[in-house]
């Protein structure tokens, strides 16, 4: 389904810190449900570009979770502040109003899409990488399809999002496992200590992986899972100034030479269909 | 009705080259693009004869107001935009313009030929900020090299030529007035100002071909005044863009000579930004009709 042209204006309903982290909500009256893994461009009404200075281009979010209601669908996004685009984005009070367009972007496949002798899916998210996360566990649970959720995060500081987003009755879901590098929660060390004991067991490796985290993570999951050959799609980021393949900003390199537009032809990306994730 | 080198235009509003794909645009926002087309004119990312996957990223950097970027003009070379872009293009409710650059002569005249026999394109746009490939220098640098570059290309098409100039000279009126001896029938004003910025993470450049070009409002108040020092050379129709954002801005170019303006980086912001603009010039002329009549926005 396509999103509507152009940008629109959407009221801030909410935002509440969760850990190091925000989670806002916008109300949608125009747009569709976006499909798990899409993003959208956000920039404040207020306070963006307005008299010189950052931020000035629209920002890159994924939606985190969307419920439909009467009056429109809510997104829900979760944003960490790294810079003056996200900032603004994380100082947003109820009222306000955001300027939006999309959905933008492809979204994740089903397991069996993705290989029809799948038994089930593995999301492994690191930091604010859990937000695409959230909606598809959200949406793989309600089809029935059996999964596993393998979340990290550096510190307490840079981590959030768990008890609106992953957890039931007050509880973390039992399908999620945790991993921290300080060991503030659950196994200390990196998410992908998770993710290869998981792979070296027999019954992992009909599964199909779903990830979104930093370069490094990524890089670590598309290799593991080339390793045991497993089916992966990542939800990869580059820098972005449109989301709509105007700018050809967002290139990525592809495996055999050249380069995608990340925003048309991503942000989900079979492993195989990359090169090595580029990372410091 | 604003009428461009014979070209018959619903607004004076078009895009800039190389800031919006409709090809993509149509796939994401559907044929409510085609309904409600934010240009009165469509104008191609630049073609060059053979394919090109562009600059290794990173490709852009925000700046204060604006952007820096090197993307490297990926496109998928004159063929490829001849069989699979092109009837794409003509379906788009708006005159074709097709931007075009090669690096000798030889080249560009191929181009030139090729694309302007074809009956969907109604105007040809150079661009000359590339270097020539015998000579070394940038053509749109040298009023020699782009009057000669325009006396081998005009011949070769019936169809409207635009010059566009870089603004990284010190005096682009030369180059403009060259561009009219050798028989441009317009110029386009201005493309992106060289510049630079470090990524302050790795204190290392920010885009990695080590710089690229400015855009967005920062560079407004540049683009207008190489506009105004262009008007007063030339007697050719101009198309002026550099930070175009608003009706109020459109104004300042049309005001000080353009013909038509074009809208870049704020269709970033905006995919609709070009419509936005229009409309809100539309109001502004009607408020204010002396203007019409300064404008010749009728
Ligand atoms: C598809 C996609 C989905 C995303 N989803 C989310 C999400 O759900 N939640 C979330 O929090 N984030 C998300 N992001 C990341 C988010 O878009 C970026 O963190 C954001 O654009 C950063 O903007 P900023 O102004 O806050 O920070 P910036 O200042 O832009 O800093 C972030 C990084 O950008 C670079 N940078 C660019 N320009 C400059 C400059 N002029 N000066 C200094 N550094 C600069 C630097 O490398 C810096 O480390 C997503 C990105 C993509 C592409
Ligand atoms: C991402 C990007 C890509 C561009 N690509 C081209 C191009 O292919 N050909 C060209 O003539 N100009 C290109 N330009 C320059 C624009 O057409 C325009 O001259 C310039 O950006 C100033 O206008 P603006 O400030 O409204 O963007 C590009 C600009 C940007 C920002
Ligand atoms: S973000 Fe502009 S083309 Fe992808």
């Amino acid at each position: 389904m396509s999103a509507p042209f152009g940008r629109r204006a959407c009221e801030v309903t909410a935002n509440v810190s969760s850990g190091g982290y925000r989670i806002f909500s916008l109300r949608d009256r125009e747009g569709p449900n976006p499909a798990p893994g899409q993003f959208y461009m956000l920039a404040s009404e207020r306070e963006w570009g307005e008299g010189g200075g950052r931020p000035y281009l629209p920002r890159a979010i994924s939606v985190a979770e969307a419920i439909p209601a009467k009056d429109g669908v809510r997104l829900d996004f979760l944003v960490e502040g790294v810079g003056p685009g996200t900032d603004r984005l994380c100082e947003l009070e109820a009222g306000e109003r955001v300027w939006v367009t999309g959905p933008l972007g492809n979204s994740f496949s089903t397991p069996r899409e993705v290989n029809p002798e799948s038994a089930g899916a593995i999301l492994i998210g690191g930091g604010i990488g859990i937000a695409p996360m959230a909606i598809w566990r959200r949406y793989l649970v309600e089809r029935g399809i059996p999964l596993r959720v393998l979340l990290g995060f550096r510190n307490e500081a840079h981590s959030g999002g768990l008890n609106e987003l992953f957890c039931a009755g007050g509880s973390l879901c039992p399908d999620v496992r945790l991993a921290s590098e300080d060991g503030h929660a659950g196994h200390q060390g990196y998410v992908t200590d998770l993710l290869a004991t998981m792979l070296a067991g027999d019954d992992a490796t009909s599964a199909v992986v779903y990830s979104c985290g930093p370069p490094a993570m990524l890089e670590a999951v598309r290799a593991l899972c080339a390793e045991h050959d497993v089916a992966c799609e990542l939800a990869m980021e580059s820098p972005m100034a449109c989301g709509f393949g105007a700018c050809f900003g967002c290139a990525v390199p592809k495996p055999d030479g050249g380069y995608m537009r990340l925003c048309v032809d991503g942000p989900v990306v079979r492993g195989d269909a990359v090169a090595e994730v580029a990372h410091a | 009705m604003p009428e461009f080198c014979g070209i018959e235009l619903d607004h004076p509003v078009i895009n800039a080259s190389g800031t919006y794909d409709a090809i993509a645009a149509r796939r994401i926002f559907g044929d409510a693009l085609l309904a409600d087309f934010p240009f009165s004119a469509f104008v191609s990312k630049t073609i060059t004869p053979e394919p090109r996957a562009g600059n290794a990223p990173r490709r852009i950097w925000e700046t204060p107001a604006g952007m820096i970027n090197s993307i490297g003009l990926p496109n998928k070379g004159l063929d490829g935009f001849l069989a699979e872009d092109l009837p794409q293009l003509a379906q788009l409710p708006v005159p074709l313009i097709v931007s075009v650059m090669a690096t000798n002569r030889e080249e560009f005249s191929r181009l030139v030929r090729e694309v302007g026999e074809r009956d969907e394109v109604a105007a040809l746009e150079l661009n000359v900020s590339c270097p020539n490939v015998h000579s070394g220098l940038i053509v749109g640098e040298q009023p020699t090299e782009t009057e000669a570059l325009l006396e081998a290309l005009r011949p070769l098409t019936e169809k409207p030529l635009i010059v566009k100039l870089t603004p990284n000279v010190a005096n682009p009126e030369a180059v403009a007035v060259a561009a009219e001896e050798g028989g441009a029938d317009a110029v386009s004003l201005i493309n992106t100002l060289k510049a630079s910025a470090i990524d302050p993470a790795t204190g290392e450049p920010a885009i990695a071909a080590g710089h690229g070009g400015l855009s967005g409002p920062a560079v407004r108040p540049i683009a207008l005044q190489q506009l105004r020092a262009v008007r007063a050379a030339v007697e050719l129709p101009l198309v002026g863009m550099g930070g175009i954002a608003s009706g109020a801005d459109a104004l300042e170019f049309l005001a000080s000579g353009a013909a038509v303006v074009a809208v870049g980086t704020e269709s970033f912001r905006d995919p609709r930004a070009g419509a936005r603009i229009a409309n809100d010039l539309e109001t502004a002329v009607s408020r204010s009709p002396s203007r019409v009549e300064a404008l010749h926005l009728e």
